[in-house]
């Protein structure tokens, strides 16, 4: 595409931002001053392949500057697109494609409070209101209303982000209107955040396999992780060779934890095979299923875990370069991931030399923008390369074409944890873990009606009422939902469903990313379906029509039942199944796909509307 | 609104190209009465007569926007019935000295690449060509070659949105092709990166060309052209490392008083690489109208008989003659631009223009329709009331040569294809080849073509390059690239494989290295015209705009002077602003736009709004002595704000 540029000038500061991530431009065609160039300036310009094949630093770009200014501005926009030899209709495709940013201006400060689902349930609706009271126009910071910030163990959350150089968080949660203010007027006084090990409510007990460390290493220490049985799989890794790491965790019967149960073995597998060079390992750690905060409490209480992890998985696939594809909306487990990579780049477990096997790795962290549909992989991919994070079209899949063309093998963050164990304890001890069909242990993130909401971890085939009952589960429960908003309502008198792959499908449900969020009767049911159908409408990226179109018929079909039951609501729940059947049967990928799946759920589980 | 204001909405809505279909014939008594229909029968009779009365004295103008079957009987019409080789078409304003130049290295004067080969190739050279704009059919090739992998380096005075696409912009003086070729060169044989294996085999004069291109040092290049040596010290090296290259060129390089020098010294670098001759290595002139090629090849060119057999060799006219049983003059006839030149003197006294517009398309156009106007008679065969037809005696309603006609075309990588019939052209318009096959009746030769293919047929007798190409071929094929010679089997896709063999026979005439020296633009800028004027094209604009102006396009913005935001700072104007802008030939009125891809020093204008800002009263018509081009990439301008405080001319 062409390139067409406007008459917007960006600012000092704006040009810094983006300078500090691309260094100075070198010529007036990639953007500095022409007066300041000398006349050859105008005489030869460099860029072709080496300027487009940075396409992939446009997200990164639109960071900067929304982290330094708080917004993307025309001018900014265009400076950074002429750095880049992106055409400026574009990035703004791009830029307007990503919630966290704004095109528009802005307070510098923004605080984002969660109204998803358990946070609705934990009070959010009065918070956001109390906070909007106070925070109000002129006050400085602009209150937006978000989908899950991943913090549902202390529903209601609130996350503030203050721009400048550097950008400034704060996280509160649980929180109140006092502490969300004062987090979002003053993020650098604000009380730090719990450590994660507050989060899983089993912490120190010896039988945990992947979460045994969170809480008793100290996340930033490289050492404390070596002390804790840190490396020890990479090194057996190397002993085994590429394939004979590829045959354990084929053997260890591992599938993806991300929701689509994949086997890890054979992706890995048809990655390692692709003759086509380089490959590419993506760590998918965009964890935005509503309810779903375990990626995030791994990163921020054993990040050196995942590091070790995605080594592990770069050589066996033959990669040697892995993307951590992080959300936005995580800024400690970012820091703390920044952190380990730098340490263990500093030590020699990543680098050129990783071991001093002779094998070359390297991780590079890239930060989502606030978008649901990133966490389907190509979404991801597209994401990564700086276009709009559109689903692609499957064949070719990614193990194929992924990642910049090349083969990709692309797991979540709790897929690759989980090799190592496999390779401490061998295949076939993992996969005596769990039952014959759903080996090894799985993380649940529990919320809403509980008392020790977090992450737990139990092996496969534990009954959710065990779950339910080791977390302290509140009496008057209503309906358990699995899966996140992709997943099923299950009735309060279910709960001897086994929580497996198998069993889950069995009745009818799905285990998904692992959410199990517990309501009481408390928030009507209705209101939280409104919630789920917003959610999708949101979230959708507008790609296909069935989804584009279906989602906004369901969320408005369910607005005009809110209110009504049995007959008066029949006409609409057979629009809403007309509407979910071609969702699901025709969407491109599986936002559309399971949008209508909560809704169904409730209406023939639950009884709603009945 | 005042009368004036109304004139120049008017003379805008026209500029803008509300050209109306010729439906019937046109004729009048002399030039200073209106046109008034006449029948055929009527405009025929009177066509012939005023050919006929100045035999000895005629001038054919033929069409590169028509099939090959209509080129092929215009030429005919002029050697046969009127027994002169003075035919050509508008090939001459643009590239003429590419087939000039090709056919003195190789012996013909085609491209010698597909367009395919392009997607595979390793390094492009788009030398003088803005092909984003000027060949966006092309430029989707380029893309795809890019995308391949290919690195694509661009020379040109502007940065044009072709040069964006580049892993390098060589942004050069205009009219300092030759100092960078040469510098070039010399960069490639000092850096040992000369294929010497090809040199020896296939070229000759290589000693002459080193010592001719030894002064040539980068820095030398670097003061002439404007271009940092490091710049250009890379291109030659990207050239010369190439496993496979093309160099591709369209009007910058062909558009000067020198144009056939610009493209031998691109040749060379060619020769010395070994760039020819081999899949995905080739030389590609970017031609414009769709069928300039085919006008050429069909002999509508005063020196080449169809099939680009040289009039001068007896045996090919004898061959001709037989066939045509006719006598051909044994020598060159004039083209376009000695033709014009003929006029002034009265050697020229007649001319027949199918087609083509060049009151308007030619350097120094006032100077063009003075010399129209002085003609006894001219008869012009369009589809529109072009303002060359508006100086006509009689003006012929002719068929589009798409949609409304049968017949071939032959694009800029020498494939032939097919057009088609699809609409009834509108009221009493006929075919080109039916119109000259009724005036040469008139003249005493009794043509019988039962249609096109017939035409065709005729052709493949006499040319064997085209021998092959039956219709049925054509369409089996989707169209086929010349040389053609056998109906059963196909040749390669690229021209002049021969010089790689390894038996010199077959080898044939080795590829002279031309020894060409630079000449900088005949028009000096100095204290008067210190802005160098640079002429092109734009993306959604065809030429004179009499074919495109008809059609909507959101990017047009009519015509424009644009400057650099330096000059435009110098000269305190600003994007919209009317200025005088003075040549030493003439002058014109232009709104100023503002450019970042221009210097300072470097204004850009086009022709496409001649009824607008006539753009041609500024350039020069300096030309090409040996293909008669003119230097329309290289005038000396003043700009002076208005109202402009002396009277000018």
């Amino acid at each position: 595409m062409d390139l067409h540029f406007g008459d917007s000038k960006p600012t000092d500061d704006e040009r810094a931002a983006v300078d500090a991530l691309l260094g100075p431009p070198e010529s007036s065609w990639e953007g500095a001053d022409r007066d300041e160039m000398g006349a050859a300036d105008l005489r030869w310009a460099r860029g072709g392949r080496a300027a487009r094949d940075r396409r992939d630093l446009l997200l990164p770009g639109l960071h900067a500057l929304n982290d330094r200014i708080g917004w993307i501005s025309e001018g900014a926009l265009d400076y950074l697109c002429r750095r880049l030899t992106v055409p400026p209709a574009e990035a703004y495709g791009v830029a307007t494609f990503y919630a966290l940013f704004s095109v528009r201006p802005r307070p510098a400060t923004v605080l984002h409070v969660c109204t998803d689902l358990a946070c609705a349930a934990a009070g959010a609706g009065g918070l956001c209101a109390g906070i909007e009271g106070r925070l109000g126009p002129g006050s400085g910071v602009s209150v937006q209303r978000s989908p899950c910030l991943g913090l549902c163990e202390r529903a209601p959350a609130a996350l503030a982000v203050k721009a400048g150089d550097p950008v400034r968080t704060a996280v509160s949660a649980p929180a109140t209107v006092e502490e969300a203010v004062l987090a979002a007027s003053a993020p650098d006084s604000a009380p730090g955040e719990p450590p994660a090990a507050m989060a899983v409510p089993q912490a120190g007990d010896p039988s945990l396999t992947l979460l045994r460390r969170v809480g008793v290493v100290d996340p930033a220490s490289l050492d404390d992780y070596r002390a804790h049985g840190g490396y020890t799989a990479l090194r057996r890794a190397f002993e085994l060779g590429p394939a004979g790491v590829i045959r354990e965790v084929t053997d260890s019967g591992l599938v993806g934890r991300g929701g689509a149960a994949f086997p890890t073995g054979r992706k890995w597998q048809a990655t390692a095979s692709q003759p086509e060079h380089p490959h590419y390992l993506v760590c998918n750690a965009d964890e935005s299923e509503p309810g779903t905060f375990k990626d995030r409490v791994l990163m921020e209480g054993d990040p050196y875990a995942l590091v070790e992890a995605m080594t592990i998985a770069g050589y066996a696939t033959g990669a040697h370069r892995g993307y951590l594809y992080l959300r936005g909306e995580y800024p400690r487990a970012l820091r703390r991931l920044e952190h380990a990579i730098a340490q263990a780049r500093a030590r020699g477990f990543l680098g050129d030399d990783v071991l001093g096997q002779g094998y070359a790795f390297d991780i590079e962290i890239r930060r989502g923008a606030g978008a649901y549909i990133c966490g389907e992989e190509t979404a991801l991919f597209n994401s990564i390369e700086g276009y709009r994070g559109e689903p692609r079209s499957k064949p070719p899949f990614p193990v194929e074409k992924g990642l910049f063309g090349k083969p990709t093998v692309e797991n979540n963050v709790e897929t690759l944890v989980n090799v190592l164990p496999i390779l401490t304890m061998g295949a076939p001890a993992y996969a005596a873990v769990g039952t014959a069909r759903s080996t090894g242990p799985k993380l649940y993130c529990v919320s809403g009606s509980v008392d020790r909401p977090g992450v737990y971890e139990l092996p496969f085939g534990a009954t959710l009422g065990e779950l339910l009952q080791l977390a302290g589960v509140r009496d008057g429960l209503r309906a358990v939902l699995l899966g996140g908003a992709a997943g099923g309502f299950v009735r309060a008198d279910e709960m001897d469903i086994p929580l497996t792959f198998e069993g889950t499908r069995e009745a009818g449900t799905t285990l998904g990313s692992g959410v199990v969020l517990a309501f009481d009767g408390t928030v009507p049911l209705p209101r939280l379906l409104l919630r789920i159908a917003e959610f999708f409408r949101d979230e959708s990226c507008g790609q296909c029509v069935p989804c584009r179109v279906g989602t906004v018929r369901q969320e408005e079909a369910l607005h005009r039942i809110a209110e009504r039951t049995g007959a008066a609501a029949a006409d609409d729940i057979a629009l809403l199944r007309e509407v979910g059947r071609a969702m699901r049967d025709a969407s491109i990928c599986g936002l559309g796909q399971t949008a209508w799946n909560a809704v169904e759920s409730a209406i023939d589980r639950l009884g709603a509307y009945a | 609104m005042n009368e004036r204001r109304m004139n120049e909405r008017r003379k805008k809505d026209r500029g803008r190209g509300n050209y109306t279909r010729l439906t019937h014939p046109l004729v009048r008594d002399s030039r200073d009465e209106p046109f008034r229909r006449a029948t055929w029968e009527e405009a025929l009779d009177r066509a012939a007569r005023g050919i006929e009365r100045n035999r000895g004295a005629f001038g054919m103008f033929s069409c590169a926007r028509a099939t090959n079957e209509m080129n092929y009987v215009a030429q005919k019409f002029a050697r046969v019935v009127m027994g002169t080789n003075n035919v050509d078409s508008c090939n001459r304003t643009c590239h003429a000295p590419s087939v000039a130049g090709l056919s003195a290295a190789f012996g013909s004067g085609g491209g010698t690449s597909s367009y395919e080969e392009i997607e595979h190739t390793d390094v492009i050279v788009m030398w003088g060509s803005n092909a984003r704009f000027a060949h966006p059919i092309f430029f989707q090739h380029v893309l795809k070659g890019i995308h391949n992998g290919a690195r694509m380096y661009a020379l040109d005075p502007r940065r044009t949105s072709t040069a964006e696409w580049a892993e390098s912009w060589l942004g050069l003086n205009v009219g300092t092709d030759i100092p960078m070729a040469h510098a070039i060169g010399r960069e490639i044989i000092h850096a040992g990166l000369a294929n010497e294996a090809f040199i020896a085999r296939a070229t000759t004069g290589f000693e002459e060309y080193k010592a001719l291109v030894e002064p040539w040092t980068l820095s030398l290049a670097e003061k002439v052209t404007g271009v940092p040596a490091a710049a250009i010290r890379q291109v030659a090296h990207a050239y010369a490392r190439a496993e496979r290259a093309q160099l591709c060129w369209t009007l910058g390089i062909t558009e000067h008083h020198n144009g056939t020098d610009n493209v031998r010294a691109l040749i060379n670098l060619s020769l010395l690489t070994g760039h020819v001759g081999r899949y995905g290595s080739g030389l590609q002139p970017l031609r414009g109208q769709n069928n300039v090629q085919g006008g050429g090849d069909m002999g509508a060119i005063p020196n080449r008989l169809p099939g680009f057999q040289d009039i001068l060799d007896p045996g090919t006219r004898a061959k001709f003659e037989s066939a045509w049983d006719t006598v051909i003059q044994p020598h060159y006839g004039l083209n376009l631009t000695e033709m014009f030149e003929a006029m002034e003197d009265g050697d020229v006294r007649a001319v027949y223009c199918i087609g083509e517009n060049p009151a308007q398309s030619e350097a120094d156009s006032e100077q063009a329709v003075r010399r129209l106007g002085q003609l006894d008679f001219l008869v012009v065969q369009d589809i529109f009331l072009t303002r060359t037809a508006e100086l006509a005696d009689v003006v012929l309603p002719a068929t589009a040569g798409w949609a409304e006609t049968e017949g071939t075309t032959t694009n800029s990588e020498r494939r032939v294809q097919r057009v088609r019939r699809a609409v009834t052209p509108p009221g009493e318009a006929r075919e080109d080849i039916d119109i000259i096959c009724d005036l040469a009746g008139r003249l005493g030769h009794d043509w019988k073509y039962a249609d096109a293919e017939a035409v065709w047929n005729e052709l493949r007798s006499v040319s064997p390059d085209h021998h092959g190409m039956t219709y049925r071929r054509l369409e089996e094929h989707q169209g086929i690239q010349w040389p053609c010679p056998s109906t059963d089997g196909l040749e390669p896709p690229y021209l002049h494989s021969r010089l790689w063999e390894d038996d010199p026979g077959r080898r044939g005439t080795p590829a002279p290295f031309g020894i060409v020296q630079h000449d900088p633009p005949v028009d000096l800028t100095d204290e008067r015209y210190p802005i160098r004027l640079t002429t092109g094209r734009r993306l959604d604009s065809y030429n004179t705009g009499v074919q495109s102006g008809g059609f909507a396009s959101p990017l047009r913005r009519g015509e424009f002077v644009e400057i650099s935001p330096e000059d435009a700072e110098r000269y305190g104007v600003v994007v919209g602003e009317r200025v005088q802008v003075t040549s030493r030939r003439g002058s014109v009125v232009a709104p100023v736009w503002v450019d970042t891809a221009l210097r300072p020093g470097l204004a850009f204008m086009t022709m496409h709004f001649p009824d607008e800002v006539d753009t041609n009263r500024l350039t020069i018509e300096a030309n090409c002595p040996i293909a008669g081009t003119a230097e329309f990439k290289a005038s000396a301008i003043r700009i002076d704000k208005l109202p402009v405080a002396t009277i000018v001319r």
